[in-house]
């Protein structure tokens, strides 16, 4: 349980730096972004919404210190302030309508490719040196190379533009409505199809050589060479002594390359124009649309911090030695 | 103690063990020509510094050592069959009922992610015969054995003591109640007092079942207390082997004798605290000759360029050691030669 | 041949011995060469990339061998003369990720007490925020251009060389040669530069490795995204006009392919430098193969309990 609060204490200081970070690189940078923000909202915003923006943005004439609290105040209160491209919407509202659309994307294909690519990690390891061994790390270390967004781009040209077998876009059909129906989630299914297995294909070889080298490590143990000389199956020696401990270093590493992962999904969603948080990022550059900008950088931080949290908990559960003080 | 030197054929009989570990340079040779029989009920001991291959010997019977050793030549014969011609299936039928180990420290050698209790009926379920029921007390009787309480049986291991965890380790190796245990240095890693508790409990234990043990350590003065029988390894080859007392009174090669020096008893009179000049020599390119001569204090040349052989000096006795097995021969010109077996 | 194969590679020499020795680092070498050539010679011998050369969209043919871009340019001129800026940028971000990230881990592991908490903190915090919404973030209020890129990404990749290194400052810190330097006096600057970093060379040659695969990757994704100078040729900012120009949706697939494979072919060139790496520096893989080979000589299978091989004479 400290463990976890210990956990839960780190998150909640990193959640603390991104907001600051957020807070004060308007006013780091050069030239005067402030500026240059209103400008574009002038003629747009009645003079009380320019005001109530500068308040969520903490840009008033109060001290410093006063701006910050205005500003966390606003955060916590999920304001973000108004968004440029999509006015006179907040950005609170317009992130959201993509959250769920990323969160479905990202998390699916994150956990598929951590699961497969660790089945096959296991496997690997314990079948050594046969072809897998010298072929697998080279062929993964490959793919990985790609950059995700360009297997995207491959993805969609061959199997959407040149053989049709998918779609070229977008998370469902213009011609349906959302709805709980079979039919809108085969739709549903088959525009997220090729995203998720560009993700999920350019990650795989992450986790299948951690779990790899993990495994390798572990099957040179002492409670493994005891399992054997216990004359257990091998079948049990691999998943309940080896792998089971191999885990965890697996899980630790997925924490630490989560938020790479997402970050990578983000891009492939803009070459899919799927309509998650990537794409939205995407017009908030090429518009300069800092509000929208910052509150996706803010919300997408928060939510690896928690999928992090997430895996912490799930490392908890595997690992008993995080249960108590050890004696 | 009984005399184990009964009539009854060996248990464990060792003939010409020899096991290398294949590096990109070359092969090394861990264990060299080691050969020795263990009688049913017997205590035999096993002593030598780190890297005189002590352990290797225990963990290549077993075939349990990891890449890249390889076994290079001899037999293993537990009860009469040979381990080394077994099949994998074979060897996991033999491994833990009738030959089990407990290793050097429990605390490593126990699965961090699972109870007590499932590591120790994880055994006995493999090798539980076909339609025989499962016995549910078993486990609980096993902890009873090593004076474990049976609410133990649902902690993990990072949740006991250094001395609990190595009594679990035996609870788990007498779990099928094998033939032979081999304690590899079952207390290197515990306190003195805790160490003679487990020490005791394993002779307890051996008195009511019967079974032969394998003792494998550095600590000489421990041997010699607990032991029947004590061989001696250096740097990969078995120097000497004598009963325990005969070894402590009379010790025939220079090696022995060093280590004796090195070990001074509790009890007995003031001597002079002596260790063995120099190092064991490395695996790799072993000096010519006997292994041990830059660092005998006895040395004759022919030392330097010939191995000398095994040599029996008694029934349960040999030496490889040129100035014993001079000695031997000028005692016994006109006898007959000793039995095979030692 | 005896030094370099035991395990412990300090030195270039044992490094280069290294890198002669394993395939897989070989290949890496080559390849990687090859790169660093086309980037330094390559722009002299192709034409203007900015040029308007031929009908937009033309698939490769002989006047021009990778085809037009969406406005008529030679796709080949574009990936040749990205290659200088792109392989720039991401040595540069490599070399400055470990420059940055050493000071900081070496810092953090050989003081340690209140230093190192903070540090560490700092350390983690940065590991765990996510980089690429935080580098699109901080792009975005900096002038766009190869600077504000290699900026960013700095700062999103420092993090990770500084934990490796402080790991391995604090396992250097307990060892007994450093314990001797301090009880003798020596000043703190000199026993880091002096008797610690010589012996980290092959883990700083590995991760400035690693920092320039992350770093070469990271550039392509953010030009891709716009936040380069879009209208300097690099590979990232080619990618960039191509989605511009829907190169996808018209079936034009040499104005992105090329690019792809330059950046993965780079990137596992470097991958498999650095395993090269891993073999010397691990000496247990490159035992198991000799085991192998032993093992099939001897006709014995390879098996999970210790194989037997008894040579009969």
């Amino acid at each position: 349980m400290r463990y976890l609060l210990r956990r839960l204490g780190f998150y909640l200081i990193a959640a603390w730096v991104a907001l600051t970070i957020n807070f004060f690189l308007p006013r780091l940078m050069p030239g005067d972004p402030a500026t240059a923000l209103f400008a574009r909202f002038k003629g747009r915003l009645s003079p009380e919404a320019l005001q109530a923006l500068r308040e969520a943005f903490g840009l008033t004439d109060a001290p410093l210190w006063k701006q910050y609290f205005t500003y966390l105040a606003h955060v916590l209160q999920g304001d973000f302030g108004t968004s440029v491209t999509y006015f006179p919407s907040s950005v609170g509202s317009v992130i959201l309508t993509g959250l769920i659309w990323t969160l479905f994307l990202a998390g699916t294909a994150v956990i598929l490719s951590f699961a497969i690519g660790t089945l096959i990690g296991i496997a690997v390891a314990w079948w050594r040196g046969g072809w897998a061994d010298t072929i697998l790390p080279a062929f993964f270390a490959f793919l990985g190379a790609f950059p995700y967004f360009w297997l995207a781009m491959l993805a969609l040209y061959v199997l959407g533009f040149d053989w049709g077998l998918f779609p070229l876009g977008h998370a469902y059909s213009d011609d349906l409505t959302p709805a709980f129906t079979a039919e809108f989630i085969v739709d549903v299914l088959r525009h997220a199809a090729l995203p998720i297995a560009t993700v999920v294909i350019a990650t795989l070889g992450g986790w299948v050589l951690g779990m790899r080298n993990a495994m390798i490590s572990v099957l040179g143990s002492d409670y493994v060479a005891l399992a054997r000389a216990k004359g257990l199956p091998p079948g049990r020696v691999v998943l309940r002594y080896a792998a089971r401990n191999a885990l965890l270093p697996s899980v630790t590493a997925f924490g630490m390359a989560l938020g790479f992962a997402l970050g990578g999904s983000l891009l492939t969603e803009i070459v899919f124009s799927y309509p998650g948080q990537g794409y939205l990022l995407v017009q908030a550059v090429r518009n300069q649309d800092y509000p929208l900008m910052q509150g996706i950088f803010l919300v997408f931080t928060l939510a690896v911090l928690g999928a992090n949290f997430l895996v912490d908990v799930v490392y908890f559960w595997l690992d008993p030695r995080t249960r108590e003080v050890s004696s | 103690m009984s005399d184990p030197a009964s009539d009854h054929e060996p248990v464990l009989s060792v003939r010409g063990l020899c096991v290398d570990y294949v590096t990109g340079t070359g092969p090394v040779r861990a264990v060299d020509h080691v050969s020795f029989d263990l009688a049913r009920g017997e205590v035999l001991g096993i002593a030598g510094e780190s890297g005189s291959g002590k352990s290797t010997v225990a963990q290549a019977i077993l075939r349990i050592l990891p890449p890249p050793a390889v076994i290079t030549g001899g037999q293993a014969l537990l009860e009469g069959e040979d381990l080394f011609r077994m099949s994998e299936a074979e060897l996991r039928a033999v491994r833990w009922r009738r030959l089990a180990m407990v290793f050097q420290s429990a605390m490593d050698a126990l699965n961090p992610v699972l109870t007590i209790r499932e590591q120790i009926e994880d055994t006995l379920e493999a090798h539980r015969p076909a339609g025989t029921p499962r016995n549910p007390g078993r486990a609980a009787e096993l902890l009873a054995l090593v004076g474990i309480a049976a609410d133990r049986l649902d902690s993990y291991p990072h949740q006991l003591s250094g001395g609990m965890r190595q009594r679990v380790g035996i609870a788990i190796a007498l779990a099928l109640e094998p033939a032979v245990v081999v304690l590899d240095e079952p207390t290197t890693a515990l306190d003195v007092i805790v160490e003679g508790e487990i020490l005791q409990k394993i002779l307890e234990l051996r008195r009511r079942f019967g079974f032969s043990v394998v003792f494998i350590t550095h600590d000489l003065t421990r041997m010699m207390q607990i032991c029947d029988r004590v061989a001696i390894f250096y740097s990969g080859r078995m120097v000497e082997i004598a009963p325990a007392a005969e070894l402590r009174a009379h010790p025939r090669h220079p090696y022995t004798q060093g280590l004796l020096r090195a070990f001074p008893s509790v009890h007995g009179p003031e001597g002079e605290l002596a260790s063995i000049p120099g190092a064991p020599p490395s695996l790799k390119s072993p000096p010519p000759g006997c292994r041990f001569h830059p660092r005998c204090d006895q040395v004759i040349d022919r030392c330097r360029t010939e191995e000398p052989a095994l040599v029996q000096l008694g029934a349960r006795r040999a030496a490889a050691c040129h100035l014993v097995t001079a000695a031997a021969a000028a005692v016994s010109a006109s006898a007959t030669p000793a039995t095979a077996d030692v | 041949m005896s030094g370099a194969a035991s395990g412990r590679a300090t030195g270039l020499m044992a490094w280069w011995e290294a890198i002669r020795r394993d395939r897989k680092a070989t290949i890496g070498f080559v390849l990687l060469a090859g790169f660093v050539l086309l980037g330094l010679v390559g722009p002299w011998l192709v034409g203007d990339p900015d040029a308007m050369v031929g009908v937009p969209l033309q698939p490769p043919s002989w006047a021009h061998w990778l085809g037009t871009t969406g406005q008529g340019q030679d796709v080949l001129a574009q990936t040749v003369v990205g290659t200088r800026v792109s392989l720039l940028i991401g040595f540069g971000v490599g070399l400055a990720v470990v420059a940055i990230g050493s000071l900081l881990g070496v810092t953090a592991g050989y003081f340690g007490g209140r230093v190192d908490g903070v540090l560490s903190m700092l350390i983690n915090v940065f590991l765990v925020l996510p980089g690429l919404p935080l580098a699109i973030v901080i792009a975005a209020y900096l002038p766009a251009g190869p600077l504000t890129v290699a900026f960013v990404l700095v700062i999103t990749g420092w993090a990770w060389n500084a934990r490796v290194l402080r790991s391995q400052t604090l396992m250097l810190r307990q060892r007994d040669f450093i314990a001797a330097s301090v009880v003798s006096g020596e000043s703190h600057l000199r026993i880091i530069t002096r008797e610690m970093l010589p012996n980290m060379t092959s883990l700083l040659l590995a991760q400035v490795i690693g920092g320039t695969i992350y770093a070469i990757g990271a550039q392509v994704g953010l030009e891709f995204l716009g936040l380069g100078d879009v209208s300097a040729v690099t590979w990232g900012t080619n990618l960039y006009w191509a989605t511009n120009d829907s190169a996808l949706l018209t079936g034009a697939w040499w104005t992105f392919v090329p690019t792809g494979l330059c950046v993965a072919l780079v990137g596992f060139g470097l991958v498999m430098l650095n395993s090269g790496f891993d073999e010397v520096t691990n000496p247990r893989l490159q035992q198991e193969r000799a085991w192998r080979a032993f093992l099939l000589g001897a006709g014995v299978p390879v098996s999970r309990s210790t194989p037997v091989a008894i040579a009969h004479e």
